[in-house]
This record gives C-alpha cells, structure tokens and sequence, in this order.
C-alpha cells in the first residue's frame, strides 16, 4: 500500500497543458526521486502533491494520500494535512524563511498552528528539539536567532526542521541542495536521507541533478515535458535504462569534450602575490575599521592557449578574483599583467588590456538588457575598442559572431526574450567573441543550463578555443565539469590558493585535505552500462 | 539596538547642526542687508539703524550665529519685528493647531489606507482590488482645497454639523477642538490616504510574491494567515517610509487647508511672516520645521529597527 500515489494525473493553467497522465507512487520510508530537465512538470508535480498550484490550474485525475483523494478536498482540510501530514522543503534556503521572524518561531509556527491547545512554551521546546534534530544544537543556534544570522546550509536546515516538526508521512523536497555548495549539499542529502530512514517518511526528491539521483533514491522517475517517461528502482533503472531521453540524460550529463591540444605556450596571464581587501563596518565609532581579505597572496600564470579551471566553494574569493583579473576593482597588492601589461594601472581599469579579456556569466537571464536587440548587445564591447567598426564591417562582425556560436546572422534583429537559456548563454559567448579576445573567463557560465544545454555549450567551448586560439579561465564549483573542459586546476579556499596541478591528477589524487574533502563530498554518477 | 539608536541620535544632532548653519548661511549670503530687506526701499535711516542693532548686524556672523542657536537652545527665538512679540509664543500658538491637525490627520490616513491597501492587496485583480485603486485614483487626482470647500458645502453649510472654518481654541475641551479640526484633517488626509493605500497594496503585493510565504503556505497556514503572521511586517519599510515623509508635509504644508478653513496655523504664520518680510520669524519657523522633519526620520529609523532585524545587528 503506497502512501502517496499520484494517477493519471493532467494538469493545465489558463488552458495551457503542463501535465499529461502522470502516475507515481512513494512508498513509506522510501525515496523516490523525480528528475528531468527544465520545463519536464516536476515542480509542478510536487506543487500538485502539496496542493499549492498557481490560479488558473485546471486538474483532472487523483492524487491520494493514503485513503485521501487530495483533488477532492476542501480549502481548510488541506491547510490541515499541509504541514501536518506532507511536509515541503524548497530550493532556495535564503530566501524561504521570513526575514523579520526568528527560527524558533518559525518552526514553533508549524507545531501551534495544527494544534492550538500546545502551549506557546511547549511548542518552543518542541521547535528546539527539532532544530536540534536537524543538526542545529540549541547552544550554538538558540530559537532567538534571525535567519540572516545563519549560512545557506544552516538555513536549509531551519527550512527542513520546519517541515518535518510534526513528523509528516511524506516529505517532499523540491532542488534542495541546488544553491548550496558541495560539501553542504552533501551534509544535507544525508540529513533528508536519515530522517527518511528515522521516520518511516516517504521522500519525494525533485533534482536535476543525476549524480544526486543515483546516491540516494530507491526508485526514479524521469520526467519530460509533463510525461513521465520512464520510472523504476534505482540499480535496476541505472543499469537497462529504456527510454532514449533517459539514456540522452545520462549521457549528458556525463558529458567529456576533447579539447585541441596546445603546444607549451608563453604565459599570458600573470597574478603575482595579489591581496584583495574589503573594509569592514566599524565595530565602534572611532576604531579603526577592520579588514576582510578576500584575495591573500595569490598567485598563478595562465599560457597562451590553456585553459585554466578556478574551483573553491561560495565565498572563497573566486569572485573577486574573477573582478581583479578583469582589472574592475584595485587590489591592495601584487600585480596582474595580460601580455606583460598591468590590467589596472593609475587607479583605472587599462583599456588597451581590457579588449583582449572578455567575461562570460552565470545567468543567461539577468545578464542581458531585455530592450535591446541582439546586434546591440553583441557589440556592448566595442567600446572597448578605439575605432569601433561601423556599418557593413558591423554587420560582418555581428554575423561571423552568431555564426561561430551555432547562431544565425538572422537572430541580429531578434530580442533577447525570444531566446531559450541556452540560446542567450551562446549570445553571452558570441558577445565575448566579437573584440577576438585572448582570454575569456567563464564565471559559472554553465551552472544554470539544463544537462543536455550545456553539454552542447561545452562542446561549443572546446570547438572555439581551436579556431580562435582562445584561453580559458574557467570558474566553476561544479567540479564534473571543470574536469572535462579544462588542462589545470586551481583550488580556491578563503581566499588562498590550497592546490594547483593538472586537472586529471589533481581530481584523481589529491594532495589537500580540501580538495579532497571537496572531491568526495561531490556525488558521482555511476558507471554508465546502458549508454552505448 | 542601543547602539543603533545611538547612532541614529548621532546623525540627527548633525543634521540638526548642519541644517542651522546651512538656514543662518542662506540668510545672511542673500544678496543686501537683512534689515533693509525688511524695511523695503523707503525705509528711514534711523529706523533702519536702530533695526540694524536690533537684528546685531554691527557685531560679528559667527557671534550673531552663536547667539541665534543660544538663543535657540534657551527657547529665546527672538522678538517679531511686525508683532512686536516673542516669535517662541507665536509659534507655539500656531503650533498647538497645526501638529494635532497634522496628527489627527495622519490617523485618519493610516486608518483608512492600511485596511484598504490590505484588502486590494489581498484581492489582486478582482473587482475590490479594481475598486479600491479607483478610488485611490480620485483621491489622488482631487485637488484637496476643491474637496475641503465640498466638505464645507455639505457638511457645514447644509448639514450644520460642523463649524465652516475657524478654531475654538483648545480650553473649551479636546473633543470641541478635535470636532472643529474634522473638516480640515479629512481634507488633508484623502490624498495621503489614497497614495498611502497605494503603497500599502504593492509593497504587499510584493511580498506576498517571494518566496517565505510560499514556506509559510507549506507549513499550513491559510491565505488569510500567511498574509497577516508573514507578509504584512515584511511590507512595512516603504509604508514606514511614505508615512514619515507625509508627517513632514502635512505639518508645514497644510496652507491652503488652513486658508480654507481659516485655522490659525503654522503654515499660515509662515506665508504671513514671508509677506510682511519678518526674517527673524521665517527663520525660527524653517528651523522649527527642519528640526520636526529631522526627528521624525529619527523615528522614521527607529521604526525600522523595530519592524526589521537586520537592520539591527547591521550597526
């Protein structure tokens, strides 16, 4: 007798069909794990198990939570079975908590609003016993506490606690270790696996992520485009996986690119024992203001023609040294030179430095004026240039830059909303393209692609720095990709580099404690059987 | 929160400060001599003369600064050339109508834009929603001395139920004083109310969009309850923001209400003292005024701290 069983599920909003015939179940104590890429219905599905779907939802079928058909329930009976019975965990810790509230009531929140007759106090006591289950110990994080006062992997688990404090039957969490780092989203998983296991709860898991997957779930389903397309037990599903898009998934995600090999080449870029302060608030009013050294004393040399990989976790200073490198902020010491030229000289950014450098962002959707045409946001770096082309050798650029990327010289005229993520990321790169830099740093530029996308975006990469003669520094926290598109890596922690070597080496034995902690906290897909 | 209050009482000492010189500078830069300015052209030389001693222009700026911010600070603002009374006594008369009208306006605002701005807020895109910033258009859009002479029409010269102009006094009782004060404060507060409502509904639109009162929803609290426990704290700052800023206005900038209804007011006393050219009364009244616009940003930041914590632990 399964505890949740979604049937022949279909679901549209405002007539626009989201969902087609969707059946799954989750067992007690089990983890099922529904995965897909953008756009395949899986949020929605969890959204649809909680009852919580936007205005417009249109849904026929039956979602039954033991003997409960969830469809047929009124408004006040599901505000009794949210919470109580179903509890939910989302994607993004920092903001899914009420800024103005302290975690103890918040949790307590959960406890009091099912049962009015718990006292205030025994709700607190409850809520501290949750948190403390949670991995949040009532000396270190007291219920008085406000979120801002705690990192994303602490929030989350705030966010957890306050799902399961009345130990639901089913706990449904929806990407919740995606904005975390590696070794957080390890501890996570392993939390939401032993609660599962603890409680009898059954788990219903929405991750894009298959290395994810395959570590924890019992059974999996695989979603596109609002079709389930293939659901079984793990190992077995793993091993004679049916449907072409599952196989597509994996293959995709396990993606290798063959980069052109280089000869050994002259450095390029040069980062000598470069130092990056931030003043601090002052704690007082006439102390001296303290420092926060986001950069110390790094550093490395990129050759002409290799492609570097920067890996560390959030806020290990990869940002920052990502703005100093591209000469947008002064560093407080040690110098930067690209061809032997300073990348900042005389408190300004050197421009003659800064045509051969182009950047590449993480979001495809934050990183482009949506009022703008396509042809004037490729060319944003013409300014950088003394005499920018004009006219016919405009347009020649524009069309050889969108013709490099897999564009056509048509898309010109386009606007940016016309574009899918992966579509905008290949403007990103035909933007960075159009000045003929030397290097081009990728700041998570792949991060927020769906698998399938951003294997073809990695593909365009190593296919781009053969024709153009291009160097790479590559920043990423997603360590499977830096291995593939990248000849070294450099590991970052606060603000020091710990580790520095050839990619495959450095991945295979590593010499750090970090990197190593880094490495196994990473999950791994499993070796492909079906693939082939 | 100590800290941040001390702070914040810091900032308003400066500004206070830093507002008394930039007023005295403007004062004395204007181009000619303050007291002939306030005599006019034809003024008599010995008149002139003895007004000269009387303002202390034959001593030096920074003594005559010293000895207007000394005089401030001991509740001298000096005499009125054109009453020929201490300013302080005029002042606080005036200010005895204009501050209960700008609070008792104030009240009637929040009162009406809080549960107007909830309810629209609440009910996005349906016909109460539709209504409500209808309404708030029209408030918006009437020019209030227009609605104050409506107000008078109805509510004075055809109803009798109130006073068409002119002020008690505030020794024949609080609730007459407040009953003459009616017309006045309505008037006043429809076009704050109406943008106050405005702000109320997208500021909580706002935050009924993100992402805890989906959490909230999660746990198993109804619309209803997730709007009140979560969304209404969270969509305070701006209302806080817009209400500081209308105090401000509405206690210096009621004039035409005050004409209207004939209220002895400090925005009247303001008006008159520029036209009869009494600098010594436009001075103390602007620094009055500035002095009340500091203070209630002061409260304005408090209000903050105690709606948001971050903003606590920031300082």
């Amino acid at each position: 007798m399964s505890l949740l069983s979604i049937q022949n599920l279909s679901l549209s909003i405002y007539g626009l069909d989201i969902l087609r015939d969707v059946t799954l179940s989750i067992a007690a104590g089990e983890i099922v794990a529904i995965t897909g890429e953008s756009g395949s219905g899986k949020s929605l599905t969890a959204l649809a198990a909680m009852q919580l779907l936007p205005k417009g939802t249109q849904t026929k079928g039956r979602i039954m939570l033991g003997e409960t058909d969830l469809t047929q329930q009124d408004e006040k009976t599901l505000c009794g079975i949210r919470g109580n019975d179903i509890g939910m965990v989302f994607q993004e810790p920092m903001t899914a908590l009420n800024p103005v509230q302290t975690i103890g009531a918040q949790v307590a929140e959960t406890i009091r609003i099912h049962d009015r007759s718990i006292s205030r106090a025994a709700a607190e006591i409850r809520a501290a016993e949750t948190l403390t289950r949670v991995g949040l110990p009532q000396d270190r994080f007291p219920l008085g506490r406000y979120p801002h006062e705690l990192s994303g992997g602490q929030r989350q688990r705030v966010v957890i606690a306050m799902a399961i404090a009345l130990r639901p039957r089913l706990l449904i969490a929806d990407e919740p270790t995606t904005a975390l780092d590696v070794t957080t989203q390890a501890q996570i998983l392993d939390l939401l696996k032993h609660l599962a296991r603890a409680d009898g709860m059954g788990l219903m898991m929405i991750t894009h992520d298959l290395a994810v997957v395959a570590d924890m779930a019992d059974r999996i389903t695989v979603m596109r485009e609002g079709e389930v397309v293939e659901e079984g037990e793990t190992g077995h599903l793993l091993r004679h996986m049916n449907h072409s898009y599952t196989k597509m998934l994996f293959a995709a995600s396990g993606h290798q690119v063959s980069l052109p090999e280089v000869a050994a080449q002259p450095p390029l870029l040069e980062v000598t024992n470069v130092s990056r302060d931030y003043r601090l608030p002052r704690t007082t009013l006439f102390s001296p203001a303290g420092h926060f050294r986001a950069v110390d004393d790094v550093s490395f040399t990129i050759h002409r023609g290799e492609r570097l990989g920067l890996v560390g976790e959030s806020g290990c200073g990869k940002s920052t040294l990502t703005r100093a490198v591209l000469g947008l902020e002064q560093v407080q010491s040690g110098t930067i030179t690209l061809d032997g030229a300073p990348v900042f000289s005389g408190n300004a950014p050197n421009l003659a430095v800064r045509r051969k450098m182009q950047v590449v962002f993480q979001d495809p959707f934050g990183s482009f004026n949506p009022r703008h045409r396509v042809d004037r946001l490729v060319t944003e770096p013409f300014h950088l240039l003394p005499d920018p082309p004009a006219g016919a050798d405009r347009t020649r650029a524009i069309d050889e830059a969108l013709t490099a990327v897999g564009l056509t010289p048509a898309d010109a005229r386009k606007y940016i909303h016309e574009f899918s993520g992966g579509q905008r990321q290949r403007i990103a790169i035909a933007r960075a393209l159009i000045i003929r830099p030397e290097l081009i740093l990728f700041d998570e530029a792949v991060s927020a692609l769906d698998v399938s996308v951003r294997a073809q975006i990695l593909d365009l990469l190593a296919e781009l720095c053969g024709t153009y003669d291009l160097t790479y520094l590559f920043i990423s926290h997603d360590l499977s990709v830096v291995r593939t598109v990248t000849d070294r890596v450099l590991v970052m922690q606060s603000g020091k580099i710990v580790e520095e070597g050839p990619t495959g080496d450095t991945f295979d034995n590593p010499q750090h404690p970090y990197t190593r902690s880094l490495i196994d906290a990473a999950p791994v897909l499993p070796e492909m059987h079906a693939a082939e | 929160m100590v800290r941040y209050t001390f702070k914040r009482l810091l900032s308003l000492l400066l500004s206070l400060a830093v507002a008394s010189l930039v007023i005295f500078a403007v004062i004395e830069v204007a181009p000619g001599d303050p007291a002939s300015f306030m005599l006019g052209m034809n003024a008599q030389p010995e008149t002139l003369a003895a007004l000269r001693t009387e303002l202390g222009l034959d001593t030096s700026k920074v003594a005559r600064y010293l000895a207007w911010v000394g005089g401030m600070l001991t509740g001298d603002f000096g005499t009125s050339y054109t009453y020929r009374t201490p300013v302080i006594g005029m002042v606080a008369d005036r200010l005895w109508v204009s501050l209960p009208l700008a609070l008792y306006a104030l009240a009637l605002s929040t009162a009406v834009a809080f549960p107007a701005g909830i309810f629209a807020a609440s009910r996005r895109g349906q016909a109460g929603d539709i209504g409500v910033m209808g309404a708030t258009q029209l408030g918006v859009a009437i020019p209030n001395f227009w609605f104050a002479m409506m107000l008078v029409l109805i509510f004075a010269i055809n109803l009798r139920w109130f006073a068409a102009g002119g002020f008690v006094g505030w020794d024949k009782g609080f609730w007459a004083g407040m009953h003459a004060l009616t017309l006045p404060a309505i008037a006043l507060a429809l076009p704050q109310a109406a943008i106050l409502a405005r702000v109320m509904r997208s500021s909580l639109l706002d935050v009924l969009g993100e992402d805890f009162m989906r959490t909230a929803r999660a746990k198993g609290l109804t619309e209803r309850q997730a709007l009140w426990r979560h969304g209404l704290r969270n969509a305070l700052i701006p209302v806080l923001t817009i209400i500081g800023l209308q105090f401000s206005f509405l206690l210096a900038g009621s004039i035409i209400i005050e004409q209207v209804f004939y209220l002895p007011g400090l925005g009247r006393l303001v008006f008159q003292s520029i036209s009869a050219r009494d600098l010594i009364v436009v001075e103390s009244v602007v620094m009055l005024l500035v002095f009340s616009v500091i203070v209630v940003n002061f409260l304005v930041d408090l209000a903050y701290a105690a709606v948001d914590p971050r903003l606590r632990s920031r300082s």
